[in-house]
């Protein structure tokens, strides 16, 4: 009893991966056939390229996320779209034929859309603004959209090369967001700043990629500017090292802030971070 | 004679280890220099990093850790049980909501004073709940029973209030209410908790006669002129304010009240009121050293101070179990 019972288990599960196979190749071939009639996507920096580049009417959902404007450039074309929340069930739900996530989307969501026959497709994250180029170009071969996505690249450039800092010194800076997390070196904020002609003073003290800078340890360094993102609503512990005395009187020297939306993905969009930044390197300087 | 030693003792300590919390931290300033920035204000950066980071961290550790083993004293010498703990039996959970919910229905930020009494307000409820569900009569059992149940309603509550926040960072959090920690506190927490927890001291202080008395019973305590309701009023205010407080400005710590009243107990006798003074001093001591140590360990990660002492306590804790099923209490 007990063997049949293993023996028809085994038989089930054969017979299930034939058709998980099944399937996997039908979507495969359904993508192969033209540029992507339904897509959706789960996470913010998609949601903005997409936004960007799709044709009208084929991009089906957007995160949530992406109509937040404190984190979301497009926020306003965002609340057009019918919103979903990166759950595997509602996305499966809108039918789509592609589904945009990021390299930080819930890996168990990726897998089950994946495991239910839905292609997921993962864009690679911007760490400098070389790579904006790319991505742009990798999002508008997915969406069957290369022309736009060609524009968007020279609309790009053009702007990054028309953005030049002034001559001159270069103040040191620091970012200072909840935690007192900041951006060290290798990261996109950190050869923004650069390009912007500020010296980040996380990566002068070692520090590589994201990660926290003690309080006192940036008190110490005494910045010259104080680089802040915006306030979110609620309260929070994390937000409180924002107005500890000690940050407040270092601030009273000189503070900036840059909207958390221009920069938090690596799109064409940090370039208003950049033309903020070059404007506080003025009057810095 | 010897208790006047303890004391002195235990005061040295505490001082020595005030002295060493403020010299340890990632901005790595020379005693000598750090001396000078603290006292007499040398150095911008210096002063700023001593007077306005380290300092209230080690006042901190001080007051929060002092109030907890004196209200774990108090409780253990009222319940007449050593398994009473603030942590333990949910009064700093309820605490950690109370500041919680003010925190984010913007109670707090409307006027100050409403963290510290949000969290007052919630270590009242679960104070009175434990006194009712297990006052003095009911067993070790019942008071840890009623004890996880307030816990686990404060806990589910405070992380159903955090999920709901709209403030993305909000979520996370729970683990620093559940856990503590002194990491980037200021003066205005100090100043926000001081007043409280003063009163708190002094209401718990006086039941010292009062605890003495009930080690002979609860009949004799009564003939001796000991009011037990006076008592269970003082107990019940006292806790609320110096756990309440303490909670609203560092989070849940537990394990301290449970810890040092059981290993000074042996030293001082059989007294409960020389136990009170004892604790506090003891609790001060293991506070400070438990934010010391989370200093060295893990200088860059924010160590919850909750993991350390529950390291040290937990195991004592099962211990404590242990014996008092042997002893069939």
């Amino acid at each position: 009893m007990r063997r049949r019972g293993g023996r028809s288990m085994r038989a089930l599960r054969r017979v299930s991966e034939a058709a998980a196979l099944a399937v996997a190749l039908l979507g495969a071939a359904a993508a192969s056939a033209g540029p992507p009639g339904r897509v959706v996507s789960i996470n913010l920096c998609t949601d903005q390229l997409a936004m960007m580049l799709a044709a009208p009417g084929q991009l089906v959902s957007v995160s949530h996320i992406a109509a937040d404007p404190r984190v979301s450039p497009l926020a306003e074309e965002a609340a057009r779209l019918p919103l979903n929340h990166g759950q595997a069930e509602e996305v499966h739900a809108l039918a789509p034929d592609l589904v945009l996530a990021g390299p930080w989307t819930s890996r168990y969501a990726v897998n089950l859309l994946r495991r239910l026959g839905v292609e997921v497709r993962e864009l690679p994250v911007a760490e400098r603004l070389a790579d904006i180029p790319a991505t742009v170009a990798q999002m508008g071969e997915w969406l069957g959209r290369e022309a736009e996505a060609a524009a968007l690249i020279e609309d790009f450039e053009a702007g990054l090369a028309a953005l030049t800092p002034g001559p001159g010194s270069r103040p040191r800076a620091v970012l200072h967001y909840a935690n007192n997390y900041t951006s060290g070196a290798g990261t996109l904020a950190d050869e923004i700043l650069a390009l912007a002609g500020f010296t980040n003073i996380a990566a002068e003290e070692g520090l590589v990629g994201g990660g926290t800078l003690p309080m006192e340890r940036i008190v110490m360094l005494a910045p010259d500017l104080v680089i802040t993102g915006q306030r979110y609503p609620g309260a929070s512990r994390a937000e409180a090292v924002l107005d500890h005395p000690a940050m407040e009187a270092l601030r009273d020297r000189r503070a900036g802030g840059v909207s958390d939306a221009d920069w938090v993905c690596g799109t064409p969009h940090v370039l208003r971070a950049l033309a903020r930044l070059v404007a506080l390197h003025a009057e810095v300087r | 004679m010897r208790f006047a030693l303890l004391l002195a003792g235990l005061a040295l300590l505490v001082v020595a280890l005030f002295a060493v919390s403020l010299m340890v931290g990632p901005a790595g300033i020379a005693p000598a220099r750090a001396l000078a920035a603290l006292i007499r204000g040398e150095g911008l950066a210096e002063t700023l990093v001593m007077r306005e980071i380290r300092l209230p961290r080690a006042l901190l550790a001080v007051m929060i850790g002092a109030s907890l083993g004196l209200a774990g004293a108090a409780m253990q010498g009222y319940l007449r049980n050593p398994l009473a703990e603030p942590g333990l039996i949910g009064v700093s959970g309820s605490a950690a909501l109370g500041a919680v919910l003010a925190l984010q229905t913007g109670l707090a930020a409307a006027f100050a004073l409403a963290l510290p009494l949000a969290a007052l307000a919630g270590a009242v409820v679960a104070v009175g709940l434990i006194l009712l569900l297990a006052g003095r009569t009911g067993g070790s059992i019942t008071l840890i029973l009623a004890g996880i149940a307030v816990s686990a309603m404060a806990g589910a509550l405070t992380s159903l209030v955090l999920n709901l926040s709209p403030n993305p960072f909000a979520a996370s959090e729970i683990v620093f209410w559940m856990m503590g920690s002194l990491a980037d506190r200021s003066m205005v927490h100090v100043w926000l908790a001081l007043p409280f927890m003063v009163l708190g001291w002094v209401l718990l202080a006086t039941l010292g006669r009062g605890l003495d008395a009930l080690t002979l019973g609860e009949d004799a305590a009564e003939t001796l002129g000991v009011s037990l309701a006076r008592m269970r009023l003082a107990l019940v205010g006292g806790t609320a304010c110096v756990v309440g407080a303490g909670t609203a400005v560092a989070g849940a710590i537990g394990f301290v009240g449970l810890v040092v009243p059981h290993i000074l107990r042996p030293v001082v006798g059989a007294r409960p009121s020389r136990l009170l003074a004892a604790s506090a001093l003891g609790g001060a001591a293991m506070l400070l050293a438990a934010d010391i140590a989370v200093r060295l360990v893990l200088p860059e990660r924010d160590l919850k101070l909750g993991v350390l002492t529950a390291l040290v306590g937990a195991p004592l804790f099962l211990h404590l179990i242990y014996r008092t099923r042997r002893e069939g209490l």
